[in-house]
């Protein structure tokens, strides 16, 4: 375990030793005081844990890496994660997930607005609730939810599958309810055990996708455009 | 033999100004179809543009250079201001952002070659870089948009510059649109999309918001790529001063400014029409929001949006840009709109010149389709050759102006070479109507 103190490292010493080919197998990063871009653009199979609150995109674009956050995440955690996993034990805020295209996001609080915007294959598994607009454009991934989902949840939804165990707000244009068959349920239980949630089942959980009725233009749908 | 006399009693058939024919048609259809027009290219209403400027050229009181012995510099370098790895180009002319997905491949690797062989960049779109136009590609600009398809931290490590689009001036405001006939499964598995959908893709960033958010993502791909690429910011012409003067806020090491002559691959008629402001009007302001930062030369301006010719290109730069983008004017280069195709175009419609159906994917030329049978017929050598002879002009034309006007380098073209032909364009570029000293909208008149 080698620990970088932030209070003596700058952001680039600090990432550019993160990201190198043979960084250390395990790191933990001291004092980030919110600090914005932390652990961003890794690509190793390396432990990082911030041992604190993280600002902005931190682990962005993460590719392989593991990346726990001992405290909370500012906007845009895992941005754009490729693969790995970021795993946040406090709340975190909007955009968490955004785009991200592979890996698994836990996040054991709460997210903000825009949990999983634009998501195009990463896992996200929220312990709490998530904010309004969660799930916008959702390409594909699964996203997870044992809380709540705040207003137009899977707004214009590709092909995300959103579970929720909670109450939700209010749905998006063209996102509706489906039925549960079990390979979803198959898919809420081993993301629940992946983020180590022991204490909810997956039939519990109703999941939400894309009606489809916006895939192609059509006049009788001009108010959701 | 009787003979005919013209009706005196009816005056000729009359054609409102305000509904003339085209506009006629434009209800016609929409109440035929219900859904609005879309089309790709930028607006082609007649605006005030370069054609509305003159050069003054040498002659007594200032000192021309030899046409063709003397030395005018066209190299530029944009990146200067943060980037380790500064951008440097041969001519000022760059290829604007195009996506694999509005274009096909072929056209991509065509830009690249003929961007390649006269020593420019070009630039990827929405739904990420190829593997083609990465190889040939010397200078590869990487587009960071909104839909982020296709975005990947590999990709974005090869790139030579990022540029983060916030809009462009075909639609400032609006996002991008790629319909279902050309969502093949090679875009669709780049974008992450089901295969033949309408595609729209946001018009706003998912994770930022402001030029304080923007400040904080640009650090973040400055950190994934070391501090060595340029980072360029894109907007739209709408509120140029403003806008650039955050984008320099937000830390941008080059601004990329795209009047409402750009092209867009598809969009709203309607949009392209009537949104944004033309770019005789924007870089004005734009050098102005520069000058006042003192980063004027320091934090490179790109413009572009009906460059046309290398006096489109001279004008530009003698207005303050540093470089300029062509879009429209490349894909003419590598055989968009050629007369070969008349019949072809007859089919569709239209005629050569005329054709801007660039959403349907039915491109007879084989450029703005992803129809494998249709973008076969572009040899991306020739194409490429094509494009590298229309960069080569543009170049020596700017260079011909420049000398004219006693410039060692394009970049020593300056407002003082430059008069207005009209009111308005005087007014928009700050520049004095030809033959006087008036500046219209100085002092308050």
């Amino acid at each position: 375990m080698q620990t970088i103190d932030l209070n003596t490292t700058t952001l680039r010493e600090l990432n550019s030793r993160l990201q190198t080919e043979n960084a250390g197998a395990s790191w933990q990063v001291a004092n980030p005081n919110g600090r914005h871009a932390l652990a961003v653009g890794l690509t190793q199979p390396i432990e990082v844990t911030i041992e604190g609150h993280a600002g902005y995109y931190a682990a962005g674009m993460n590719q392989q890496a593991s990346v726990v956050i001992n405290g909370n995440a500012g906007q845009g955690v895992a941005e754009n994660m490729m693969s790995g996993r970021v795993h946040v034990k406090g709340n975190a805020s909007s955009s968490a997930g955004a785009t991200a295209h592979g890996g698994l996001l836990v996040i054991e609080g709460d997210a903000g607005a825009r949990c999983g915007i634009s998501m195009k294959g990463v896992d996200i598994v929220v312990r709490g609730s998530i904010g309004h607009m969660s799930a916008f454009m959702a390409q594909s991934g699964n996203l997870v939810v044992c809380g709540d989902a705040g207003e137009a949840l899977g707004d214009s939804l590709y092909e995300t599958r959103i579970f929720v165990r909670g109450k939700v707000r209010g749905l998006g244009a063209d996102c509706e309810e489906k039925d549960m068959t079990p390979e979803d349920r198959a898919i809420v239980t081993s993301l629940l055990e992946k983020a180590g949630v022991t204490d909810c089942k997956a039939e519990d959980f109703r999941l939400y996708g894309s009606a489809r009725t916006l895939y192609h233009f059509n006049v009788d749908n001009a108010s959701a455009y | 033999m009787t003979e005919k006399h013209h009706d005196y009693t009816k005056t000729t058939p009359r054609f409102s100004a305000t509904f003339d024919p085209f506009t006629v048609s434009q209800i016609q259809r929409a109440a035929a179809t219900g859904i609005y027009d879309i089309r790709g290219g930028g607006t082609k209403r007649k605006l005030p543009h370069f054609d509305d400027l003159l050069f003054l050229g040498a002659s007594m009181s200032r000192y021309p250079l030899e046409g063709y012995r003397e030395r005018c510099g066209t190299d530029v370098v944009l990146g200067t201001r943060f980037a380790k790895k500064p951008i440097h180009l041969k001519t000022p002319v760059t290829i604007a952002g195009m996506s694999f997905g509005a274009l096909s491949a072929q056209a991509k690797e065509a830009l690249g070659r003929g961007a390649s062989a006269v020593g420019t960049s070009t630039t990827t779109g929405d739904g990420g870089m190829t593997p083609e136009e990465r190889g040939h590609s010397s200078t590869l600009i990487y587009q960071y948009l909104p839909s982020r398809y296709g975005m990947n931290p590999d990709d974005l490590r090869k790139a030579d510059a990022i540029e983060i689009v916030v809009g462009q001036g075909a639609k400032p405001g609006g996002g991008g649109m790629l319909l279902g006939q050309k969502i093949s499964p090679r875009v669709a598995q780049m974008r992450d999309l089901p295969e033949g959908i309408d595609q729209r893709s946001a018009c706003r960033h998912p994770d930022w918001t402001g030029p304080d958010d923007l400040e904080i993502k640009i650090e973040e791909l400055r950190e994934i790529t070391n501090w060595e690429k340029p980072i360029y910011v894109k907007v739209g012409a709408s509120r140029p001063y403003y806008d650039v003067s955050l984008a320099v806020k937000s830390g941008a090491d080059v601004v990329v400014l795209d009047g409402m002559q750009g092209g867009t691959a598809a969009t709203q008629e309607v949009f392209i029409e009537h949104v944004g402001l033309p770019i005789l009007a924007a870089i004005r302001p734009a050098v102005q929001a520069l000058q006042d930062l003192g980063l004027h030369r320091k934090v490179q301006l790109i413009v572009s949006g009906g460059i046309r010719t290398g006096a489109d290109v001279a004008k530009a730069l003698a207005l303050g840009a540093d470089a300029v983008a062509i879009g429209t004017a490349a894909l003419v280069a590598l055989g968009d709109q050629s007369p070969d195709l008349a019949e072809e175009y007859a089919k569709l419609g239209t005629v050569p010149g005329a054709y801007d159906d660039w959403q349907d994917g039915r491109d007879p030329a084989g450029i703005t389709t992803q129809d494998p049978t249709l973008s076969a017929r572009l040899d991306p050598i020739l194409g490429g050759r094509r494009l590298a002879n229309y960069l080569s002009v543009l170049t020596m034309e700017a260079q011909t102006i420049a000398r004219a006007c006693g410039k060692s380098h394009l970049h020593n073209l300056e407002p003082e070479d430059l008069v207005a032909l009209t009111i308005e364009a005087a007014a928009m570029t700050r520049l004095p109507l030809a033959g006087t000293d008036w500046y219209p909208g100085k002092a308050g008149f």
